[in-house]
């Protein structure tokens, strides 16, 4: 027979859902459904029941084919590696949870490691902007039970977050927010009018590259102030309307993605934005915020921060905390040839990083931690598989606004595997031998 | 004839599923292994929909597949998802920020029917070979 | 476990009544003992030293969402301060907001055992206990905050007091929570559409409830359910000239209402960082300290509690639920604004802030905090702490305790400000010559605040059955001493117990001890009403759902339960 769990939590995205429902066997070891989930999720959840699933670790021979070899050759290898290194990078830890973030801070601490995540390459302009200048935002709830004014600038949720614009952002009906999508407007703003573009009343399409230009404007048109006839491609009547629109309404929030984190002003386009939204404050309620890729690099900003007191890019190697983006951060620290070990764990640099980055990987000593076989396992000299966090082993994890929620094992791994944290803590015991301490 | 376009990456449906299905499995390279260009683009570019073409920036060169815009019209903007085909060509530089510029990177567009789209695994594994990508 | 004696020290100690006499004080199996139990102790030779209970912070940001944003949005905050790894301790930084390391240790360093995290969003409670959980060596525990939460609001708006007390035991068992926090009633949901609440006959949009309500509900249903602690509030109207009024008119919501716990307290409610609260005048020109005003009020009722919230003149980060508070502050300072309005709870602002002595209103502020304790006719009702980091660094509790000992060092603080003569004129403090002695301080940090929490039988004192809780500083009252020395002995406790581990030994941490977290578990009847709207709310307003709200005791690895049975 079955058995169905309920308020399941699905490890994708920000988003962060929690009310899948997973029906596995009754002996817990095979998962067979996924309702509520969006076709991500419910991928995620059938895929950890692949049969061609990789189930132990394997070590890259000379002649390029692969040697499975047991857990404890592979922490062998990862402890040795990492206690000689001068300068690891360890890298990732936005697929996995807190708990093995905790741990593998201890593991940095230790070695010297440069610790960075995958907002390096998402939201990481976000947090410089943070920096600058502050970040007034809310939480999801705030979003579905008040927001009648919804601006998507630089993101696509029916993409990327499929679920967002029904459980929070467009649909719902909320306390305040009774009539649903009927009584919001929505603007996206965006070079390409998107499937998200295609459910908002509004679509500013944007000439690529040029969101400052237009962030500016918005806080000049707010002013009632002159602007030129068309900025970044926008018709100036069609900037003040989108103003007037904003400050009519009771609560307007503006959610951001990798439109204007990753082209060009990249931080600064973020900034801009953030500075709308103060803005904005003085007509009407207004908050912000970023759209975060990973279901938990959130987490992995939030345990660094109360750890170390830096969300991204941090620098142990000195034996204290040391943080300064574009030095410090993953892709600058493997151009510059900085780093002599690479460990990469719950995320795919192999995949997501530019090429000259990935080859430096190639170049090192390095090993991949990921149930998945990924570009990234592909360029590594080791590649340990472990359970699924979210699926088969669970543990905390930070929605894209901060809200921590406990991911569910919903059913037992393959035979054997071990998890993030088990495997972190044998390395970190390793070490401690290794080093004496 | 080739032509020159703005590229940009970033996340689809299909690069999601295909994704979280295994990148080694052919579903990826068709998700990913492509780019979408506006029809204006196709018709001076003189291709046929789906035929192989090769993308070159000032970082590198990788070979995909040319599709019609599914999110367009976006005349002069092309989009590669977000993956190691796009990362063969984008903008690394972080200008300090940590940041490559994975959106808005000038890239040449030229037909290149016979040559073939790579799986993930065989496209970095030989990039990294110095073997042609 | 180990056993300890601690010979020959000058004891100061209001819950044995002890002043400063030589007495020895025995450890063992982790609590205090007769003398005579210890078989063969380690002997602690505390000739010549300040031996007294470990101390009880009873209000300190340390550890959740909003103390995050203030780490992760001021990397300045870690600059020329960040400590490396050094024996057992890890690695540690931060000056106005320290990483949870670095808090543990630096509480430990100047003596302290026991820190309340002053206010916890419910449903980012999970976060507040993981930085709890990585907070070594103190007994920590912390308050949901109830002020502004749509289920208060509705059953007290009813009068439905019952319902009122059920959910707030259910909220502290979902949240693993301490006491029942208040701040800005009703003013943080007006927040949430850019409003506020400025006095307490305001009444909350929509809600239509005002904070008289929202206080008086809660102090009822507090003692209704017999909580330790007593309703702790942060009244409206925070920081703006003319506030005082607001302030007694808040704590008149409490005349008459006798406390009804068995854990021993007196107050049926305490008032916070009352500095910040107590403001004449009606511009940031003319405001004028109303301590006296203030403390009238509170030596002449002794059913209310009150702490300082003193300014230390740093460069600090401000965090508070007072959202509308801290929009206010960044207009006043231009300086970066962290926002975050929490669904059908709360909400949150973070600004960094800085107090200069060149400011004639920072002045001010100094002076207020510092009249409110010299004012006070019960030390044991009127408690030392800097509503950390609101109004300074908690590590700068030895150069209060220096202040409040040392008129001395008071008029060089006064000669260092630049508007001297106007901030005599708007403060009484230079016509106040008192200073207090280790007696009372121990009466402001230790004894008061243990008792006000409802854990007198645990912590701030050195009587047998307490904690094994001691610390021993290099200070002998009866030589002469320069007043930076009382700043110099008190950051640098010599040596440190917590239940019985010796945790700094000749000034050195010697151990990350074995923290606990305290949380209240009170039984009372079944209230099906109350659980219908909770499963309803759930179901249609919050975004995560009713089964992963509560915090599973896992983030809990050393929990201390309280429990209460308020079924009669």
């Amino acid at each position: 027979m079955t058995k169905t769990i309920t308020d399941v939590i699905c490890p994708f995205c920000g988003t962060l859902c929690d009310d899948l429902e997973v029906v596995v066997s009754d002996d817990g070891k095979q998962l067979l459904e996924v309702y509520n989930a969006c076709a991500i999720g419910a991928e995620k959840f059938l895929h950890s029941q692949a049969k061609d699933r990789i189930t132990r670790p394997r070590m890259r021979q000379e002649d390029g084919s692969w040697k499975e070899i047991t857990y404890d050759e592979a922490i062998e290898y990862t402890a040795q590696m990492l206690a000689n290194a001068k300068k690891p990078l360890m890298y990732g830890w936005s697929s996995t949870n807190c708990e093995a973030q905790a741990l593998g801070s201890e593991l940095g601490e230790i070695v010297g490691a440069v610790m960075d995540n995958t907002a390096t390459v998402c939201h990481g302009t976000s947090l410089i902007a943070v920096q600058d200048i502050g970040i007034p935002s809310c939480t999801l709830g705030e979003v579905k039970n008040r927001a009648d004014r919804i601006v998507f600038w630089g993101c696509n949720p029916a993409h990327a977050h499929p679920r967002h614009m029904s459980r929070y952002s467009i649909f719902p009906r909320g306390f305040f927010t009774g009539k649903g999508h009927k009584g919001r407007k929505v603007i996206v703003v965006d070079p390409r009018p998107t499937d998200t573009a295609n459910v908002a009343d509004v679509h500013l399409q944007v000439e690529q590259g040029r969101d400052y230009e237009l962030l500016n404007a918005f806080r000049v048109a707010f002013k009632g102030e002159k602007l030129p006839d068309v900025v970044a491609g926008i018709p100036k009547e069609k900037i003040y309307e989108a103003a007037e629109t904003l400050k009519s309404g009771r609560f307007a929030i503006i959610f951001f993605g990798m439109g204007v984190t990753q082209s060009l002003g990249k931080n600064h386009n973020i900034d801009a934005a953030i500075a709308v939204t103060r803005d904005l404050n003085e007509y009407t309620k207004a908050a912000i915020m970023p759209m975060r890729g990973h279901y938990n690099v959130t987490g992995s900003g939030q345990v660094w921060g109360w750890l170390f007191g830096f969300p991204f890019a941090v620098d142990l190697s000195r034996g204290y905390a040391r943080y300064n983006p574009g030095e410090t951060t993953a892709n600058d620290l493997l151009r510059r040839d900085e780093v002599d070990a690479v460990f990469v764990l719950g995320s795919d640099p192999g995949a997501h990083f530019p090429f000259s980055s990935v080859k430096k990987i190639y170049d090192r000593p390095s090993v991949a931690i990921d149930p998945h076989e990924t570009p990234t396992t592909e360029v590594c000299k080791v590649h340990v598989p472990v359970a699924f966090v979210g699926v088969e082993v669970g543990g905390c994890a930070y929605r894209m606004d901060n809200v921590p929620i406990e991911t569910r094992k919903v059913v037992e791994p393959p035979e054997g595997m071990m998890t993030d944290e088990e495997f972190l803590s044998r390395v970190l015991a390793r070490v401690k031998e290794i080093k004496g301490v | 004839m080739a032509i020159r376009v703005n590229l940009i990456t970033g996340r689809s449906i299909q690069q999601g599923v295909s994704m979280e299905a295994g990148k080694e499995k052919p579903a990826y390279t068709a998700a990913c292994g492509i780019i979408e260009l506006d029809p204006v683009d196709f018709k001076k570019l003189g291709a046929f929909r789906n035929t192989n073409v090769r993308v070159t920036s000032d970082y590198g060169s990788v070979v995909v597949k040319a599709v019609e815009a599914t999110q367009g019209p976006h005349p002069g903007v092309a989009y590669i998802p977000m993956g190691p085909w796009a990362n063969m060509v984008v903008n690394p530089d972080t200008y300090s920020t940590g940041m490559p510029t994975f959106k808005g990177t000038p890239v040449t567009v030229d037909i290149a029917k016979n040559e073939p789209v790579l799986s993930s695994l065989e496209l970095v594994r030989k990039a990294c070979k110095g073997e042609q990508a | 476990m180990a056993e300890y004696l601690i010979k020959n020290g000058f004891v100061f100690d209001p819950v044995l009544g002890i002043r400063g006499d030589k007495a020895d004080v025995a450890i063992k199996d982790g609590k205090i003992v007769e003398t005579n139990a210890v078989k063969s102790p380690k002997v602690i030779d505390a000739t010549g030293k300040t031996v007294m209970a470990g101390g009880v912070d009873v209000h300190s940001h340390v550890a959740g969402p909003k103390v995050n944003v203030g780490r992760n949005f001021r990397p300045e905050d870690k600059l020329f301060t960040y400590k490396p790894r050094n024996g057992i301790e890890r690695m540690q930084g931060g000056f106005s907001v320290p990483t949870t390391i670095r808090t543990g240790y630096n509480y430990a360093r100047m003596g302290y055992t026991t820190v309340m995290e002053a206010a916890m969003p419910p449903l980012y409670a999970r976060h507040t206990h993981e930085e709890m959980r990585d907070t070594p060596i103190l007994d920590q525990g912390a308050y949901p905050v109830f002020g502004n939460n749509w289920f208060v609001l509705e059953y007290l708006k009813n009068n439905e007091l019952e319902n009122t007390a059920a959910y707030i035991a259910w909220l502290l068992r979902a949240t693993k929570g301490y006491a029942v926090k208040v701040v800005n009633p009703g003013g943080t949901e007006a927040w949430a559409w850019g409003l506020n609440c400025e006095n307490i006959h305001d009444p909350v949009p929509y809600f239509d409830i005002t904070p008289a309500q929202i206080v008086k509900g809660l102090i009822e249903a507090n003692e209704y359910l017999g909580l330790p602690h007593s309703m702790h509030i942060h009244a409206n109207n925070l920081g703006n000239p003319g506030n005082y009024t607001t302030t007694l008119d808040t704590f008149k919501l409490s005349e008459g209402i006798k406390p009804k716990s068995k854990f021993g307290r007196d107050q049926v409610m305490h008032h916070t960082h009352v500095q910040f609260h107590s403001y004449g005048g009606d511009s940031w020109a003319n405001v004028d300290s109303r301590a006296k005003e203030i403390m009238d009020y509170v030596n002449s009722h002794d059913n209310i509690t009150i702490d300082m919230g003193q300014v230390t003149l740093d460069e600090t980060t401000t965090m508070t639920a007072d959202g509308p508070f801290e929009h206010h502050l960044t207009e006043l300072n231009h300086l970066k604004w962290a926002n975050a309005d929490v669904e059908l709870e709360t909400g949150s602002g973070v600004v960094p802030y800085v107090y200069s002595p060149d400011i004639k209103v920072c002045a001010i502020q100094w002076c207020i905090g510092l009249e409110l304790a010299l004012l006070a006719k019960d030390p044991m009702r009127v408690f030392m702490t800097t509503d950390h980091p609101n109004a300074g660094p908690f590590i700068r509790y030895p150069r209060i305790m220096k202040w409040l000992m040392s008129e001395e060092s008071r008029k060089q603080q006064f000669d260092a400000f630049k508007y001297k003569d106007k901030v005599i004129d708007a403060t009484n403090l230079a016509g106040i010559d008192r200073e207090l002695d280790l007696y009372e301080i121990a009466q402001m940090t230790r004894a008061g605040p243990a008792k006000a929490l409802g854990l007198a039988h645990m912590y701030g004192g050195l009587a047998p059955g307490l904690e094994g809780d001691v610390a021993v500083f290099d200070f002998n009252p009866n030589e002469p001493y320069a007043p930076d020395d009382i700043e110099k002995a008190f950051s640098n406790a010599e040596h440190l117990f917590k239940s019985g581990v010796q945790i700094i030994n000749n000034h050195e941490i010697v151990s990350n001890g074995n923290k606990r977290t305290l949380w209240v578990n009170t039984k009372v009847n079944e209230n099906p009403q109350v659980m219908r709207d909770v499963k309803e709310k759930f179901l249609r307003y919050y975004t995560v759902t009713l089964n992963n709200y509560e915090v599973s005791g896992h983030y809990l690895p050393n929990p201390y339960v309280i429990e209460v049975d308020a079924t009669q």
